[in-house]
């Protein structure tokens, strides 16, 4: 911007007085702000939105629980027993919201404890999702050539094989954590779909009149990734990034409710437990299977929806007007 | 355009022999060999499992095992089960490839015939209640936690209702005086179900050239006497019940699979009408004077088709997916839950035959994608 600048008019001259970094600033703000409002004329994505905060106030007010009122011996999600109980799992009461499990552990503990691991994971698998799609989308469609057959052979590959089947291949033969699972399943997504569709992004940004401006400015090929194409790719890596938090979720829960997976507690894996113990088809005992599937069901609808409120955003095809 | 899809079948191939590569390493590089398994007996000396490790080829290099694998795969010769012990690789998949295919084909033609009409009429009434209640009806669908739905599905109409059987693929104490096995029946089930696609496939396509007023009075005429032939022949076959009982115990799944899958197609069509009613031509459409319903199906939804019929063919490669799940729930034996099972019992051969298997199904897939696209949509230049 600033060789641009004329110095004879006075009013563009006092507008490049304030530092380049405050005009940065406000123009990025002004951008939110025209898009938080795109976002919250959709009550779908307010919603959305909603069922995350509630999930995260349930995340956040465990440990402070476990501090305060339960006693860590008997609502601990992982080892805990209530000894005062004859029967388990024992049905709803005053002192277990959600009733325990066949191993006398309290439900509502198990539940709140879990959304930790669904939203880290979750949120690691979207970040390398993320990470990974909009680089190699940058990176193949702006050289071409070998790297991009390179990486696109690769996305066909991925694409080919079924996600869910490998993983349960993968978990039965190897032990998997829920770091690790994060990791394998950003790549998956990261250098499958979610590449290709980056990808096609990223040619339309690279015709584009200021990518050649910067190039006869003297920008490098770093520069110009690095500057110009990623930063425009970004509010649809954002959109990716919702989606796949949903898938993660979904598989881990899959997974988990196979019994393939080396983890302490998670919503797929007390589904397990049930299933396990025998209590899968016996509907009076519903505290046991039906809290967890709907965290399941209502987190992933969450991010979708959310997901959705993003791409009536990002794509103004959609929009109402 | 022929160089074009000569070009993506070559691709496909290669893709297929990464795939295949990338499968067989993928399992040669889980700790542990299957020859552990097989040498477990603590008798054996060091000597006496050396010599029997070598003869079964697992001391030699990993390139060289796969290029016997390699020859032998395209001999059709997948190895031996380990846990259906004798039986070979490819004779499981021949046997539980049709029960999940048939499975997963009936429930995706299904889904995706509901949701393409649900999703244009959705996509025509935007705005109010409507919108609101299926989008959201369609994304709890679609992101619900399917075991649990399969489950919620049991217990309403089999357990509680009693409509349908709770599980299984047939029920043993009916089938214990059958003359036949199941194996039988149902690929004459299969038989009959393609030859009678086929026929109706001809004879729709033979009713689009009467007179719009005689199309659907023919085709309804058309599927009457298929049925009635289909009926007829399975009454001869003195096997009717037999095939009745395996139907039966394909419903639920395939209520529950389309349930699921619908609300996708669902959102997906309604995204693609919406991308398509800003065009021209429907307006132009529209100022001719057509009739609203004419606008839509003739020219709307017809352009919208495109994103939907590649979805369609694409969905058909990931049967596994979705068959590991529903299969489980359902005990269908079909190829998911013979991978799960064979996962879960480290039997090697199986495995890696089943995700084969699924790659043969992807390849073909994408390739019929790639041809649909190029006919569907001329618009489309091919370099």
């Amino acid at each position: 911007m600033a060789e641009l600048s004329t110095p004879t008019s006075t009013p563009v001259a006092a507008v490049l007085e304030t530092p380049l970094w405050q005009v940065r600033l406000r123009l990025l703000l002004r951008g939110i702000k025209t898009n938080v409002g795109l976002f919250a004329e959709n009550p779908i994505g307010l919603v959305g939105l909603g069922i995350i905060f509630l999930f995260f106030i349930l995340m956040v007010a465990h440990p402070i629980m476990m501090k305060t009122v339960w006693d860590p011996n008997i609502y601990n999600p992982v080892t805990g027993y209530d000894p005062a109980l004859v029967a388990h799992p024992s049905p709803p009461s005053a002192t277990h919201l959600l009733g325990t499990d066949p191993l006398g552990r309290d439900v509502l503990s198990q539940l709140m404890w879990s959304t930790r691991a669904a939203f880290s994971l979750g949120i690691i698998a979207a970040l390398v999702t993320v990470f990974i799609a909009t680089t190699v989308g940058a990176v193949s469609a702006y050289f071409g050539g070998l790297v991009d057959t390179l990486f696109m052979r690769l996305a066909d590959l991925i694409i080919m094989t079924p996600t869910i089947t490998i993983l349960i291949v993968l978990a039965a033969l190897l032990d998997l954590g829920t770091i690790h699972l994060a990791v394998i399943i950003g790549m998956l997504s990261g250098f499958g779909g979610a590449t290709i569709i980056i990808k096609s992004q990223a040619l339309t940004i690279k015709v584009r009149t200021y990518i050649e401006a910067a190039r006869v400015a003297g920008g490098g090929n770093a520069h110009i990734i690095l500057r110009h194409i990623i930063p425009n790719l970004m509010p649809l890596s954002f959109l990716y990034m919702m989606f796949s938090v949903t898938s993660a979720i979904a598989i881990e829960a899959v997974l988990s409710f196979f019994g393939l997976l080396n983890i302490r507690m998670s919503w797929g894996l007390m589904i397990y437990t049930t299933s396990f113990a025998g209590y899968l088809m016996d509907l009076k005992k519903w505290w046991l299977i039906f809290p967890a599937s709907i965290s399941i069901t209502m987190l992933c609808a969450a991010f979708y929806l959310v997901g959705r409120a993003l791409d009536e955003v990002v794509n103004p095809r959609l929009r109402k007007r | 355009m022929r160089r074009y899809l000569i070009r993506r079948i070559a691709q496909n191939i290669l893709t297929f022999f990464l795939f295949l590569t990338a499968v067989y390493l993928l399992l040669d590089a889980q700790p542990g060999d299957f020859g552990d398994l097989y040498l477990a007996d603590p008798r054996l000396t060091p000597q006496q499992r050396a010599v029997l490790r070598a003869n079964l080829g697992l001391d030699r290099p990993v390139i060289e095992r796969y290029a016997i694998w390699l020859r032998n795969f395209f001999k059709g010769d997948l190895g031996i089960s380990f846990s259906n012990y004798p039986r070979k690789v490819m004779d499981v998949i021949l046997e539980r490839a049709p029960r999940t295919i048939i499975l997963f084909t009936s429930a995706t033609i299904l889904a995706y015939y509901v949701g393409f009409v649900m999703g244009k009429i959705l996509a025509w009434k935007r705005g109010g209640l409507l919108e609101y209640l299926t989008t959201v009806t369609g994304v709890g669908l679609y992101t619900v936690f399917l075991p649990w739905f399969a489950l919620m599905m049991v217990w309403f109409f089999a357990f509680t209702l009693g409509l349908f059987p709770i599980g299984k693929f047939l029920d043993p104490v009916l089938w214990r005086a059958s003359p036949v096995d199941a194996n039988y029946v149902f690929h004459r089930m299969l038989l009959t179900a393609s030859i009678s696609a086929i026929v109706l496939m001809v004879w729709v396509i033979f009713a689009q050239r009467l007179n719009p007023a005689q199309r659907r009075p023919a085709v309804w005429l058309g599927t009457g006497i298929i049925l009635a032939g289909i009926l007829l022949y399975w009454s001869s076959t003195g096997v009717g019940r037999y095939a009745a009982d395996i139907l039966h115990h394909l419903i639920l799944p395939i209520l529950t699979l389309a349930t699921v899958n619908f609300a996708g197609v669902m959102l997906l069509t309604r995204n693609s009408m919406l991308e398509t009613l800003r065009e021209d031509y429907i307006m132009a459409a529209r100022a001719k004077g057509l009739t609203e319903k004419s606008v839509r199906d003739k020219h709307a939804s017809r352009n919208a088709m495109l994103p939907v019929a590649t979805s369609f063919v694409l969905a058909l490669a990931f049967v596994l997916d979705g068959g590991v799940i529903t299969e489980t729930i359902f005990s269908w034996p079909g190829m998911g839950l013979t991978l799960l099972d064979a996962a879960q019992r480290q039997d090697v051969p199986m495995v890696t035959g089943a995700l084969v298997f699924t790659g043969v199904l992807a390849l073909t897939a994408h390739l019929l994608a790639d041809i649909l696209y190029a006919f569907l949509d001329p618009r489309i230049r091919y370099s």
